[in-house]
């Protein structure tokens, strides 16, 4: 134990600071919340230290989650809305991805004004979330957003974007994708910049054209990276809650898992911590399911998370 | 997980790229040439534009936003900056300066608590390391927000409810677990035989810590900054949970709900409040854009 002690000890104290706070912050929330989706907790029964009401709400064993699961549309129809986010999330991360590494691969070349184009590119992920919302909400905007005045003046449609129809998960699409970008193409520039020259080289002496030294260089050698994006990419879309609802509202065309445990949780009279906390251990769990799978999948390409 | 990493690295290497790539600029046809700038000049006014038409917006009166004809300039004036800092519509400049000081806090705090964290994980095989990095990416799959509940419970019995405080530790927590991984992966393109000289010199772990390793990660701690300022900046759900409900204590996130209220949004004064919130961030943004490619570009990191 003192040898222990005696080799560990300075690790220990500089991460203490940390496992402390996430310890109080997220660790009990977490146990609480997990609790709570055993129970009919909500705003009129929970303990209120302002009004000295002591807490009234009784466990129910598993009823939220056989509501929920249940698929009813008075709980926010489970199975229709994970659907629709899973097609959110592969539409906003496939889209992220692929933008980026184009992007990056252009970056990637010599030339002038370089230094240039990386500032404005990256200038979406300097913009807050809500600020960026106001912006494409105004330019979506049917009557006088920017985007139908252009359809107008060619002559084209002019469709309501933000309005009740899968329209409306599209125009939130493109506003993620927007605000999504910067980061990945960032990340996989870094990963082509740590690739080797000399590969390129010898792929040229070799005889590879262009897409060939893409296939056989460029992405077996960001394979690490675009694991690592991928994932957190997966995991920040599913839980991405801020373009959705600033955009869009509560419009059930663009409802997802966390918007919906939003809805319960913030609005009506009753706000329902029960079923907002029920579908965020559901959200856990999916995502804990998913990242579980995707080890899986690249431990048999040979990758290592 | 070695993304971020690499991330830094690339501004610092394109010095060497560009020399290298010189003779390959002369190679390229005329054509290739137009594609390529062609490509990057749409995406970047795909990018610079919405921030250009919020700019644009600002200018105009509320009644003005909302023709049906687009325009640059209708009867733009400053008025509705004016209006926004008087705080005709609340106290816009207490606001500002809540969240200077929340975002400056969360900033301070998340980027000592990552580097530390992000150093012990990097250098020290301690047992629980992989247990702790494997638990902050399990920390970010549980949409914390509808725990504000047992949150705000907790703050209450720790007395820090309603505080600032309280709410930069709870930003802290949102923030750190992805800026530990982008500072590990950066200590470990630090090598090793740094903090061993440093030992055999007679500092202790702590000394080549403070004194060695990190000043030779800014550019990453620079990042991390920008990452913790931005987490803590731009946040509505628990700054509007956890902050007392007084006018003079909320932050400008909050506090700009003022003007999209009962469906009638007045576009011209929120587009103005929205640069004046844009601006500090692109500020930051900026000097970290700089402070990357020179600190970089020095080469002390890439040992």
């Amino acid at each position: 134990m003192r040898r222990f002690l005696d080799r560990y000890w300075y690790a220990y104290a500089m991460v203490l600071p940390v496992v402390v706070v996430t310890a109080v912050l997220v660790l009990i929330p977490l146990v609480q919340g997990i609790y709570f989706t055993f129970t009919d907790i909500n705003e009129a029964n929970i303990a209120n230290p302002l009004l000295d009401r002591v807490a009234g709400y009784v466990s129910v064993g598993f009823r939220n989650y056989a509501n929920v699961l249940s698929g009813d549309s008075s709980y926010g129809s489970f199975w229709a809305t994970l659907l629709r986010t899973v097609i959110w999330t592969f539409c906003c991360v496939f889209l992220h991805v692929t933008i980026g590494l184009g992007l990056a691969l252009l970056l990637n070349r010599p030339m002038r004004a370089r230094a240039l184009y990386r500032v404005l590119l990256i200038l979406p992920w300097a913009v807050p979330a809500f600020i960026s919302s106001f912006a494409w909400k105004y330019m979506f905007n049917s009557q006088f957003g920017i985007i139908n005045q252009t359809l107008r003046a060619l002559g084209l449609p002019e469709p309501v974007w933000l309005g009740q129809s899968n329209l409306a998960l599209v125009a939130v699409i493109i506003v993620n994708v927007w605000v999504g970008v910067p980061f990945n193409m960032i990340a996989l520039l870094g990963g082509l910049q740590s690739i080797p020259g000399d590969l390129y080289e010898a792929a040229e002496i070799d005889g590879a054209t262009p897409w060939q030294r893409f296939r056989h260089v460029t992405l077996p050698g960001l394979r690490s990276v675009t694991s690592t994006v991928v994932l957190l990419g997966v995991i920040w879309t599913f839980n991405m809650f801020a373009v959705i609802y600033l955009v869009t509202g509560m419009n059930p065309y663009t409802r997802t898992l966390i918007t919906y445990a939003f809805e319960r949780f913030f609005a009506g009279a009753s706000r329902d911590y029960a079923v907002a906390s029920t579908y965020g251990a559901l959200i856990l769990s999916v995502l804990l399911v998913f990242a579980l799978f995707y080890r899986g999948v690249l431990r048999r390409q040979g990758e290592t998370l | 997980m070695t993304v971020d990493a690499a991330a830094l690295r690339a501004a610092g290497q394109e010095a060497a790229a560009g020399n290298r790539g010189r003779a390959s600029r002369a190679k390229r046809s005329r054509l290739a040439s137009v594609g390529l700038h062609g490509a990057l000049i749409t995406a970047s006014l795909v990018a610079v534009f919405p921030v250009f038409w919020v700019l644009v917006t600002s200018f105009k009166p509320d009644a003005r936003a909302v023709e049906a004809t687009p325009s640059l300039f209708n009867e733009s004036s400053l008025d509705n900056y004016v209006d926004v800092l008087s705080g005709q519509r609340g106290n816009f400049l207490a606001w500002f300066g809540n969240s200077v000081l929340i975002a400056l806090l969360t900033t301070v705090l998340g980027v000592f608590l990552s580097a530390t964290t992000g150093y012990a994980v990097s250098r020290f095989r301690f047992p629980g390391h992989r247990s702790l990095l494997l638990g902050f990416l399990v920390m970010q799959m549980f949409p914390f927000a509808v725990l504000i509940v047992p949150l705000y419970n907790i703050l209450i019995a720790l007395g820090l409810q309603g505080t600032t405080f309280g709410l930069v530790l709870v930003y802290c927590t949102t923030a750190v677990p992805f800026c530990t991984y982008m500072l590990k992966g950066y200590f470990d393109t630090i090598p090793v035989d740094i903090d061993e000289a440093g030992r055999v010199d007679g500092l202790s772990p702590f000394g080549v810590f403070w004194r060695l390793v990190l000043p030779l990660a800014r550019p990453g701690l620079a990042v991390t900054a920008f990452y913790s300022f931005l987490t803590a900046w731009g946040e509505v759900a628990f700054a509007s949970a956890l902050l007392s409900a007084a006018d003079e204590s909320k932050t400008l996130a909050v506090g700009l709900q003022v003007f999209s209220q009962q469906n009638r949004t007045e576009w011209g004064h929120l587009a103005a409040a929205s640069i004046l919130v844009a601006i500090p961030a692109v500020l930051v943004f900026y000097l970290v854009q700089r402070f990357l490619v020179s600190g970089l570009a020095s080469g002390g990191v890439k040992g």
